[in-house]
């Protein structure tokens, strides 16, 4: 198994006629993604290299059988576009979009949450299950696959952690982007829960950075309810506190939101935190081995 | 972006919020003249994005024209430290205002709660004090309520919150009318922080804004073009300089200049830049698919620190290639006439390529090396120690 995307996603893409829809969309394809359809609207009835496009993504859920959406549609547009999405009838929504006013996010938020379906983003690299499906702007290559789960904020330090495992001989059951805006779909409580009931799933790895309380929240979670290892690695120490550091949601107010106080959250619960992405990665590979030899 | 007090007090007053009324100076002279013509006696207020302006002593009383001038002279170019050390910051402007009678102070908030996805308005009675110390201290003083996003929130939704916090019963249909507008400042303007310490009450009985601290939403200036131009004052010249170049720079203290691709990896490079013993002269994420041309503009940023004795790149390509990164370095090179030494490490999508790039165009001040934490102990020892 494998979490949010594997074998039985069926991929439509939002804006697959234009340059960065395409281009990424049939990359996921050419991974082994089952990518049934696009979605232009007055394009409908065309096709992107054998890939029907249709007007609405409903049309694509109906005639295609599409279950799982990717949105790449320009920041202004894009709340519009995900709540075509939650409405249409695909149970899961990847927003890899950035830039998208908050305020238009927590209304989509919560249309997602009353439709009961899986929204992660926006401003997310997207899900990989290695060597079943690809859903976003992940580059496959750094991954195999393997036990290690993994859940993170940030993009580029997702692909850095994932090499590390790579070369250290580890691989992955799931990398799941949760993005690092200040209001996203799923959160760490809610990927961690589908780690923890993931049969390939041995040991989470969870990034996080400055902003919010998503990771103190997190590490409460994860004492109650989670039985497999956690190891986390925090990004942002030596940001000035009230700077913003790109990601909307990486501001520091008050003391509370410091990698500082992210860090030790999680060790008060038991949480090894890696001090680089290179440590962290280390500390998993061993505590993997550990498990591996029946020392649990 | 944070609003100054009186940008934040404009907007308020576009909302039907009442604020003293009030000028914006930049010398004693215009200070002077605002003063003359706002009347005694008048508020003299320094703009800064930073709290604790009145114990730093920013905000000062004027009974006359010669203490509007003393006391302006001595505010325009102070430099103010924030309560936690933050700063310095520099007073460019002061905002000039008519006095106000008080009876009582109250506080008032909408942020946003990132954790619940709402919109939370909180009222306490006691304003005018540091309301963390209040919250933590006197916890039932803050009323705290968040609002249903699916439905409107007027003053009759806002009314049972300040009846809560036990404000003055002949102020309460005022102070509720003033929480739904702040709320409506926030769903209207892109607002994520609305705060008013203190909100007033006049010995005439009148509820008004006496601060203001508004942050908006830099991914929503699109639909405001009045406050989009405030953002485009940005007063650190590498700050500016980046802004224009559509590039995500944050100046910091240090000698060592950053750029990586992505935000995480930024930060992530600063924290080990400063465990290898260095000091980060900046953050700057090159974003997702940096071309060449990204690549120039951001190095010309950097060096324009002159603080700046050495750099790091550290590129992970994942959507970016690194040979697109390379061909940036080399022609930077070419154009710039660089002189600090450069640290690269590639690492990731067409690697490769990257290197032999680097390799063929042999440049003197380059130096590669393999892994993340070995490129942050190269570029330390580079750099030399900070001055």
């Amino acid at each position: 198994m494998s979490i949010v995307v594997g074998e039985e996603t069926k991929l439509v893409v939002s804006g697959l006629t234009g340059r960065e829809g395409s281009f990424h969309g049939l990359r996921n394809r050419d991974y082994g993604t089952d990518l049934v359809a696009g979605v232009t609207p007055g394009k409908g009835g065309q096709e992107v290299e054998g890939v029907p496009v249709f007007d609405t993504i409903k049309e694509s859920v109906e005639e295609a059988g599409a279950n799982t959406s990717m949105i790449f549609v320009p920041a202004r547009f894009a709340a519009p576009a995900i709540d075509e999405a939650i409405e249409s009838g695909v149970h899961t929504v990847i927003a890899i979009t950035e830039g998208i006013p908050v305020l238009d996010m927590l209304n989509t938020y919560w249309k997602a949450k009353e439709a009961g379906v899986r929204l992660i983003g926006p401003n997310c690299p997207g899900v990989l299950s290695p060597g079943k499906a690809n859903v976003g702007i992940i580059p496959a290559q750094f991954f195999d696959p393997g036990k290690i789960g993994v859940v993170s904020k940030s993009g580029t330090l997702t692909y850095q952690i994932g090499n590390e495992l790579k070369q250290a001989g580890a691989g992955n059951s799931s990398i799941v982007g949760i993005g690092g805006d200040p209001i996203v779909g799923a959160d760490f409580i809610d990927v961690l829960t589908l780690f923890e009931a993931d049969p390939e799933t041995e040991l989470i790895v969870m990034v996080g950075e400055i902003g919010g309380d998503a990771e103190e929240r997190a590490a409460e979670f994860i004492e109650s309810e989670v039985s497999k290892p956690v190891v986390a690695y925090i990004a942002g120490f030596t940001a000035p506190p009230g700077k913003q550091m790109g990601h909307a949601g990486a501001i520091i107010s008050g003391s509370s939101g410091t990698a500082q106080a992210k860090k030790e959250a999680l060790e008060a619960k038991g949480v090894r935190v890696g001090e680089s992405p290179t440590e962290a990665a280390a500390i998993a590979v061993e505590t993997l081995a550990g498990l591996g030899r029946g020392s649990a | 972006m944070d609003l100054l007090e009186y940008q934040g007090k404009q907007l308020f007053a576009k909302h039907g919020v009442a604020v003293p009324s009030g000028e914006v100076a930049a010398t004693v002279e215009e200070a002077v003249a605002a003063a003359e013509r706002v009347g005694y006696p008048c508020a003299i207020k320094a703009q800064v994005l930073i709290g604790g302006r009145g114990k730093a002593g920013g905000i000062k009383i004027a009974a006359d024209r010669g203490e509007a001038e003393e006391h302006a002279g001595a505010i325009l170019g102070m430099d103010i430290f924030g309560p936690r050390g933050e700063g310095p910051f520099r007073v460019d402007q002061v905002w000039i205002e008519g006095g106000s009678d008080i009876a009582s102070e109250y506080y008032a908030s909408v942020i946003l709660d990132r954790g619940e996805k709402k919109l939370l308005a909180m009222v306490s009675a006691k304003g005018g004090m540091d309301i963390e110390a209040v919250a933590e201290k006197d916890p039932d003083a803050l009323v705290k309520r968040h609002i249903d996003p699916t439905r409107e929130f007027d003053a009759a939704a806002a009314r049972s919150i300040v009846e809560e916090a036990g404000l003055d019963e002949d102020a309460r249909g005022q102070a509720a009318e003033v929480l739904a507008r702040l709320a409506e400042v926030a769903t209207s303007e892109d607002a994520t922080l609305i705060e008013v310490n203190p909100l007033i009450v006049t010995e005439g009985r009148e509820v008004v804004a006496l601060d203001a601290k508004v942050t908006i939403d830099g991914n929503a200036l699109f639909r405001h073009e009045d406050l989009a131009e405030i953002a485009d004052t940005a007063d650190d010249p590498q700050e500016a300089m980046a802004k224009e170049k559509g590039l995500t720079y944050v100046k910091l203290d240090g000698n060592v200049g950053i750029l990586a691709n992505g935000a995480g990896l930024c930060m992530s490079t600063l924290d080990v830049v400063a465990q290898a013993g260095g000091a980060p002269a900046n953050f700057l994420d090159a974003g997702g698919g940096s071309k060449a041309e990204a690549i120039v503009n951001a190095l010309e940023v950097i060096v324009s620190d002159e603080k700046v004795t050495a750099i790091l790149f550290n590129i992970f390509g994942g959507i970016t290639r690194c040979d697109e990164i390379a061909k940036g370095i080399v022609e930077a090179s070419a154009q710039l006439d660089l002189e600090v030494p450069l640290v690269v490490r590639l690492d990731g999508t067409n690697s490769a390529e990257g290197l032999k790039i680097l390799a063929e165009a042999d440049l003197p001040n380059l130096r590669q090396e393999k892994t993340m934490l070995d490129a942050a102990r190269r570029v330390v020892e580079l750099a030399g120690a900070a001055s």
